[in-house]
């Protein structure tokens, strides 16, 4: 094998990885997802984000991901009793290092602390906790009362599926 | 381009990348074109409209107490007492007018469809067709989550998104300062730009509303963050395209986002209950600036540059070099009603 085609062949190893590397992420996200949980609904497809396509998905906040390192992110949309509508995140960090920074540099404010993974802040319409590497953001867009736990149970739905 | 009532939406979508191509070839100018209601004024007008009642016992602002805040903005931005002068003296009946919302962040921190409807509404009052309003921004799948229904339908405005098939970014590479970017072939598309932000912290930049919205109608937009996105705001605005044909700014300040945006996360967002209009972008960047330090006060947070997240390209954009505004207090005429 001459230096040309030796250079070919190694260049499309690595890109042949890469998209395989990538497509497994995506497949693996997909499981993160239940597709209920009670009162809840998945009501979209998962979409996955490598880190180079981050930016595309949050913008500005993509900074502080990829500076703590990250693998990738998912995310899908849920409906609780078709009334209200969450969107929910799963950042598959490279370390648990990693989860516990990015929770950290945000303020937890008048947060509640229940017990889910290793550290959880529920809010009046979003849940954040992480466990090992992976950081799960849901934010709901209107205001219950059944909110926070309902927030939670999808919470404890989403975490038993969280394994690598 | 004008009177696109009389052509199909298919000959628009065509146009874009025909115009595109027109303007690739044509000389770029990049200086001495400056709108002048950018820059060069004594004062710049910065004018906040606010309703307590905005929201009243619902999770979505009402569209009739936005209308009427939009009215009292624009009234007192203009010195008009009829809520139609001041789009008649802003747009000619025969511009095609675009609108440039933000959308990233999903429904709880994106522009709202009912200000847009709203503003949409002035504007055919004003005399400009319904056919030759473009509400946009990047991508098709960010307005539809943000609750915007995506048209081409000719008999109501059109809402569409960069990555549209048959739209996409120009060919040509235009360049200031450190920004080397493709634009939008909606904005090249339209005569006039109206730029309808989110007031919102921004963990690069520190804040966005007006200059940072830009990074919407460009390719290349992850290439800009570096340096608290400095000079890359400012370098981006300076773009003949950007520079010349955003006439007003009429900023989403009904709910805003105080610390770890630009995403939405309701515990760091809060109902402000306005909208914001200027002409002048750097002047109601640095207003916005203002009013998110007062929130983060409040909650006991650290200004923004003991975080490190000064907006510097506030200040760089009211430079010599820049000249996009004032972000001197002196010079801004800021005024509540």
């Amino acid at each position: 094998m001459n230096n040309l085609a030796r250079r070919t062949f190694i260049l499309t190893l690595l890109a042949t990885s890469g998209m395989a590397a990538c497509q497994q992420h995506a497949a693996t996200a997909a499981n993160f997802f239940p597709d209920s949980a009670p009162g809840w609904s998945k009501s979209s497809e998962v979409r996955t984000f490598s880190p180079d396509r981050l930016s595309e998905y949050i913008d500005g906040d993509a900074e502080k991901y990829l500076k703590a390192g990250i693998e990738s992110a998912s995310t899908a949309d849920y409906k609780y009793k078709n009334q209200m509508q969450a969107t929910v995140d799963v950042y598959t960090m490279s370390s648990a290092d990693a989860a516990k920074t990015v929770l950290d540099s945000e303020p937890a404010m008048d947060a509640q602390t229940p017990t889910l993974g290793d550290a959880a802040r529920l809010y009046a319409q979003s849940l954040i906790f992480r466990k090992g590497p992976y950081l799960v953001r849901m934010v709901a867009y209107q205001e219950s009362p059944q909110l926070p736990p309902a927030l939670l149970d999808l919470g404890h739905a989403l975490e038993s599926k969280l394994t690598r | 381009m004008k009177d696109m009532p009389e052509k199909s939406r298919r000959d628009f979508l065509r146009d874009c990348a025909i115009g595109a191509l027109a303007a690739g070839a044509a000389p770029l100018a990049f200086a001495g074109d400056v709108n002048p209601a950018y820059a060069n004024q004594p004062k710049s007008k910065v004018i906040i409209a606010r309703d307590p009642a905005l929201y009243g016992s619902g999770a979505n602002p009402e569209a009739t107490r936005i209308e009427k805040i939009l009215d009292r903005a624009m009234q007192a931005f203009s010195d008009s007492a009829d809520p139609i002068a001041p789009w008649k003296r802003i747009f000619q009946p025969s511009e095609v007018v675009g609108l440039k919302v933000n959308t990233i962040a999903g429904p709880g921190l994106s522009t709202h469809v009912a200000l847009v409807e709203a503003i949409c509404e002035r504007l055919k009052q004003a005399g400009v067709k319904t056919g030759n309003i473009i509400v946009w921004d990047r991508t098709n799948g960010e307005l539809e989550r943000a609750g915007f229904t995506l048209s081409s339908d000719p008999n109501r405005e059109c809402v569409i998104g960069t990555d549209s098939k048959d739209i996409g970014y120009q060919e040509t590479v235009m360049t200031f300062g450190t920004v080397k970017t493709r634009l939008s072939n909606l904005l090249i598309r339209c005569d006039a730009m109206i730029n309808v932000p989110i007031l919102k912290h921004h963990s690069g930049a520190g804040i966005t509303l007006a200059m940072k919205n830009m990074y919407g109608v460009n390719n290349n937009p992850d290439k800009l963050h570096a340096n608290n996105c400095c000079p890359a705001v400012a370098d981006l605005n300076m773009l003949p395209p950007i520079r010349t044909k955003f006439r007003l700014v009429v900023a989403d300040a009904m709910t805003g986002c105080f610390e770890a945006g630009p995403g939405f996360k309701p515990q760091y967002a809060w109902k402000y209950n306005g909208i914001i209009v200027a002409s002048d972008p750097v002047a109601i960047d640095q207003t916005a600036w203002d009013i998110i330090e007062t929130q983060r006060a409040t909650h006991g947070l650290k200004p923004l540059p003991q975080v490190g997240l000064t907006p510097k390209y506030i200040a760089v954009a009211a430079n010599a070099e820049h000249r996009l505004g004032t972000n001197d207090p002196s010079r801004i005429a800021l005024e509540e009603v």
